[in-house]
């Protein structure tokens, strides 16, 4: 654990354990992750993926282990480092679609009152036009998000999570409830999103064949013990990390350092 | 077609909505006129004529002892302490209802504590209420307050709690304290939800005023109507008691018309 390699990561876990009482959901999980990558996370309900993103968004405490972020603890509440998008309830019904994305940016700036005022405020909402812009929203940014579709709503969020520019973006399950149409022009969107940004991501869903199209990183959660009489008695570890996509990669990594990019294996895996 | 698939058109369901009440009229105005064809004195059911009579005199003669058109200072002093009692439930409400239902903190000696402040019969202590504050104005407003504010802070904590958990914690990841989030999401989130409780509380807070009034007051609706049954007095009673009843149904109307034009996105949801 000690490596200098894994001393370097962006991202680190270390010997994580989660558990609630007797139920152990997370076992054991380390795992080290480079800035800008793209990272899915898939495995049946109930081994852990959502737990792990809690505990990456600072919702939860992990029972053991520690989490790193560039060398130091991440912090213990949600704060602007770690943007996310839920399946639902990630818009706020009473802001418009234009104040929805400019909400981050007056909390960031203004601590007591939380509004901007005068030429601030023309900056913020430029910076929140342009990211809407980026997302196809220019049309609706005077609208409530209840007049929205569902793939507006979650194109809606990834503005309102990005133009935080955070460093690290979580997504749970963003796409679980759009149809497979808009699904896929989601994708494309995140994609865009992602290369543009250069942000960390870490994205659980349940689409096995989504994980593999968009990460560049799939992990595999998985129970390796289970006691039939005591199911709750052993908890999920990351069975498979399989590096994907490295094409799309190795573009948005120009900037890095060659040596992460030779980490990278050459498997190749079908997007059956 | 089944009974259960038949709607009246619009115009039929405004036909159906008068039909009761016209009925009603008809009823009494027909069994007010059989009493006065047999004793033309009868104060029990007073005509139609009678009732006008009353309200002309009530309404727009001057009072002779105080110089006062007695109907619209009673309506001006019922109003006034309405007015006070439910603001001022509603700024209690707004405050410890938002304070519990976001801070768990806040809400582990308060909440059980208002549970059982809210069970207290706010009747019961009108006669503590007249001991401490007086027979005046402040003991009025204290009953309304007591009787609705606490109800207002349960709904609200309620309704705080309800919100989802998600965007409490998106405003987080948008770089919100705990105070610029209470003030930029829940406050505004819950503004409309305090309109929707208002409205429901409006009956309660009705039913307090009349009771003050009825039994230490000098002026207001709930008094005169009071006075005027120790001389059976039904041709004011009536007309007062249907004022009464206008003046609620207006204000939960206003109530309603704002709350769809102060948070369209309130309606616009359909919550």
């Amino acid at each position: 654990m000690s490596a200098p390699a894994e001393a370097a990561a962006f991202l680190e876990f270390r010997h994580i354990w989660q558990e609630y009482g007797p139920h152990v959901v997370l076992e054991n999980v380390s795992l080290s992750v480079n800035r800008g990558e793209f990272c899915t996370l898939v495995g049946a309900s109930g081994c852990g993926k959502s737990t792990f993103l809690r505990l990456l968004l600072g919702q939860e405490s992990p029972s053991r282990g520690r989490i790193l972020l560039d060398g130091a603890a991440l912090a213990a509440e949600p704060d602007a480092t770690r943007g996310i998008v839920f399946q639902r309830y990630s818009v706020f019904p009473h802001l418009t679609v234009r104040d929805n994305v400019m909400l981050g940016l007056e909390l960031q700036a203004a601590r007591v009152v939380g509004r901007l005022y005068g030429s601030a405020k023309r900056q913020a909402r430029e910076t929140a036009e342009q990211m809407l812009a980026s997302v196809g929203l220019t049309h609706s940014m005077a609208l409530y998000p209840s007049r929205l579709s569902g793939g507006m709503q979650q194109r809606l969020a990834l503005a309102q999570a990005l133009v935080m520019r955070p460093r690290v973006l979580l997504l749970d399950e963003p796409f679980g409830a759009l149809d497979p149409g808009i699904r896929r022009d989601m994708h494309g969107l995140l994609l865009d999103l992602w290369k543009q940004t250069g942000v960390t991501v870490f994205m659980v869903t349940h689409d096995l064949s989504e994980g593999f199209r968009l990460g560049t990183r799939l992990l595999v959660f998985d129970k390796l013990r289970v006691d039939p009489q005591h199911p709750q008695a052993y908890g999920a570890r990351i069975t498979y990390d399989i590096p994907l996509n490295q094409d799309r990669r190795a573009a948005v990594l120009d900037a890095l350092p060659p040596d992460l990019v030779t980490q990278l294996s050459t498997r190749e895996v079908s997007t059956s | 077609m089944r009974l259960i698939n038949r709607v009246p058109t619009p115009g039929l369901r405004i036909g159906l909505a008068l039909l009761p009440l016209l009925l009603m009229a008809l009823i009494y105005l027909s069994a007010s006129a059989q009493r006065h064809a047999v004793n033309p004195d009868d104060k029990l059911l007073p005509s139609a004529a009678q009732m006008v009579t009353a309200v002309q005199h009530m309404g727009f003669e001057q009072d002779t002892r105080s110089g006062r058109y007695l109907l619209w200072a009673d309506t001006g002093a019922s109003l006034r302490r309405l007015a006070l009692g439910l603001g001022l439930s509603a700024a209690i409400g707004l405050v410890f209802g938002i304070a519990a239902g976001t801070l768990p903190l806040f809400a582990a000696p308060v909440s059980p504590l208002v549970a059982v402040l809210s069970m207290i019969p706010p009747l019961a202590v009108l006669p503590i209420l007249f001991i401490v504050f007086g027979l005046d104005e402040l003991s009025k407003v204290m009953l309304i307050t007591i009787g609705v504010a606490p109800m207002l802070v349960r709904d609200l904590e309620h309704q705080a709690l309800q919100m989802p958990r998600e965007l409490l914690i998106k405003a987080q990841t948008l770089g919100a304290n705990t105070w610029t989030t209470i003030t930029r999401v829940v406050l505004p989130q819950l503004l409309p939800r305090l309109l929707i409780a208002l409205r429901l509380q409006l009956g309660c807070a009705w039913l307090f005023l009349i009771s003050a009034e009825a039994i230490a007051s000098t002026d207001g609706l709930g008094y005169r109507i009071f006075l005027m049954r120790r001389y059976l007095a039904m041709d004011v009673i009536l007309p007062y008691v249907a004022w009464i009843t206008l003046l609620a149904y207006s204000m939960d109307w206003l109530l309603r018309r704002l709350t769809a034009r102060a948070f369209p996105w309130f309606a616009e949801s359909g919550k």
